[in-house]
């Protein structure tokens, strides 16, 4: 998938520039750097919903940040609404089990928890049967081991064939479970490689420097 | 399903054995000429208003969404009340239905544009009070400047709602209309399945949220325009309809669209039908007006909801 962008304006103000990558079917990419550096709207063009763009509603799904339900529908209708742009409902409780919330599919989604719920919203854009999937922010709000729990779950799909894009930052998830990481400073492509080669220029881009730190620090078992 | 339109069904029946005459069939001309229009007309614009309030609270995400409250309603009456009182309608009677449809859609259109980028939450709801104000002021306007020194009066009444003595004229005008306004909303489930998830979702699951709008806003007008320019102001049927069928039919807004529809008709013709029995059950002069009746049967139920909504 090659992702081409001059320049994105939102409110005359220039938020993307001169992007030019080319994305490997079934990689995980992370889409890292500070708040405001074009992340969420780089993510939107690829998915064909900032004004004047073409969606690809049977191949590219996409989930946004803080993505929420009005009305307070179960957990199996949100993941339904997945099958609208085939208008069928085959493959639902199949996501709603690859996710882990099959067990919860008749709760409101509004009375599961954050990560339940995030779960939830996964399973709504697998239920399309994507070929890549685009996800704003997939882990904040939730604690770590969810967060974990959701990257894991992002890499099989990975490596399952899916392309998967996900806005994070947090950077220690990136470097631990994508492929590849791209750094956007300012709208522009910063940094782009290995995670493990990236993670200095990443560090840079965030004003901070990267150390070896010896302290215990929490995994997923 | 099944039960609600054996329901229609009984009520359409009964709603054709029961007039200003009594009860039975005294001349099957009443029947025909005044309890038919009548009966039809009461379950197309129940249908209608029904339908409207679902379409509108799924498109707007906004659970008092409603075509009374957010002014389309007035605006429509607005529409035929200026058609009706500057004589268009005596020289070319469709003008009294276009003029409801064109007020409606003047309504849609300033709600959409006062909304602005963002139709969901409290900004709607005050777009809508606006349009409401302004098609009320415009409306005393109208009446005043009229030539006709009753139309004050006359409309007065009218804006309170009613379906009694329309004629197979008012129903030839105004059905085809509110059908194919009825057909344009009912095919919009997806589209707002679509947008209960925020409107980038929406756009990327195909259903971009302004083409539904867009299209809700045609549909409302044709709908609830022509309605309320042969059936008056009738409130509160499209914004309690949705919420008695939620615990019922689920959440989801394309699934409480066909019901709605079905609820909406059956309760306006049930509240025509209480209507029309009052005056032959209890000592009344005349009929009590359909609109009162709806707010009468309205407000209770509104008050019940309103501390558990949540959009």
């Amino acid at each position: 998938m090659r992702v081409q962008v001059s320049t994105v304006l939102l409110d005359g103000r220039g938020v993307l520039h001169d992007i030019d990558l080319t994305i490997e079917p079934g990689s995980f990419v992370a889409l890292c750097g500070p708040n405001g550096a074009g992340k969420s709207t780089l993510l939107r063009h690829m998915a064909g919903v900032l004004p004047g763009g073409v969606p690809d509603p049977t191949r590219v799904a996409y989930v946004e940040q803080g993505a929420r339900s009005a009305w307070g529908l179960t957990v199996r209708q949100v993941a339904a609404l997945g099958r609208i742009p085939h208008r069928d409902d085959a493959p639902v409780d199949a996501a709603l089990e690859r996710c882990g919330v099959l067990h919860l599919a008749d709760r409101p989604i509004d009375r599961v928890s954050g990560g339940q719920a995030r779960r939830a919203m996964l399973a709504r854009a697998f239920a399309t049967d994507p070929a890549t999937l685009l996800l704003d922010e997939p882990t904040s709000d939730l604690d770590p081991a969810a967060a974990h729990a959701i990257m894991a779950l992002l890499a099989a799909a990975a490596r399952t064939g899916v392309t998967v894009v996900a806005a994070l930052h947090a950077l220690e998830l990136a470097e631990r479970y994508a492929g590849r990481m791209i750094v956007l400073q300012d709208g522009r492509v910063a940094a782009d490689g290995v995670p493990a080669v990236v993670m200095p220029d990443a560090a840079r881009v965030f004003g901070m420097q990267l150390r070896i730190d010896p302290r215990p620090r929490l995994m997923p078992v | 399903m099944i039960w609600a339109c054996a329901i229609l069904l009984a009520l359409a029946g009964l709603s054709l054995l029961v007039g200003g005459a009594g009860f039975g069939v005294p001349d099957w001309a009443i029947v025909w000429e005044l309890r038919v229009p009548r009966t039809v007309l009461a379950l197309a614009v129940g249908a209608a208003l029904g339908l409207s309030g679902a379409v509108l609270q799924g498109a707007l995400r906004n659970p008092l969404a409603d075509p009374g409250l957010l002014g389309v309603g007035g605006a429509g009456a607005l529409g035929a009340v200026i058609v009706f009182y500057w004589g268009v309608s005596a020289v070319f009677p469709p003008a009294l239905v276009l003029g409801g449809m064109a007020g409606a859609a003047m309504g849609c259109g300033a709600l959409l544009a006062l909304a602005g980028r963002a139709p969901s939450g409290p900004a709607v709801i005050l777009g809508g009070v606006a349009v409401s104000s302004l098609a009320a002021a415009l409306l005393a306007l109208a009446l005043t400047l009229a030539p006709n020194p009753f139309a004050m009066a006359e409309v007065s009444f009218w804006l309170l709602g009613g379906l009694e003595d329309r004629s197979l004229t008012h129903l030839a005008l105004a059905l085809p209309p509110i059908a194919i306004g009825l057909v344009l909303l009912a095919r919009l489930g997806p589209g707002l399945d679509a947008l209960s998830l925020g409107e980038a979702t929406a756009a990327s699951l195909g259903r971009p949220a302004p083409v539904t709008l867009r299209r809700a806003a045609v549909g409302v007008s044709l709908a609830v325009g022509a309605g309320a320019a042969v059936a008056g102001g009738i409130g509160f049927v499209g914004l309690v309809v949705p919420h008695l069928l939620r615990p019922l039919v689920g959440r989801r807004p394309g699934a409480l669209l066909l019901p709605c529809a079905l609820a909406g008709a059956g309760l306006l013709l049930a509240a025509d039908l209480l209507a029309r029995t009052a005056p032959l059950l209890l000592p009344l002069q005349s009929e009590p007006r359909l609109g009162v009746l709806t707010a009468l049967l309205g407000t209770p139920v509104l008050i019940r909801l309103s501390r558990r909504v949540t959009p």
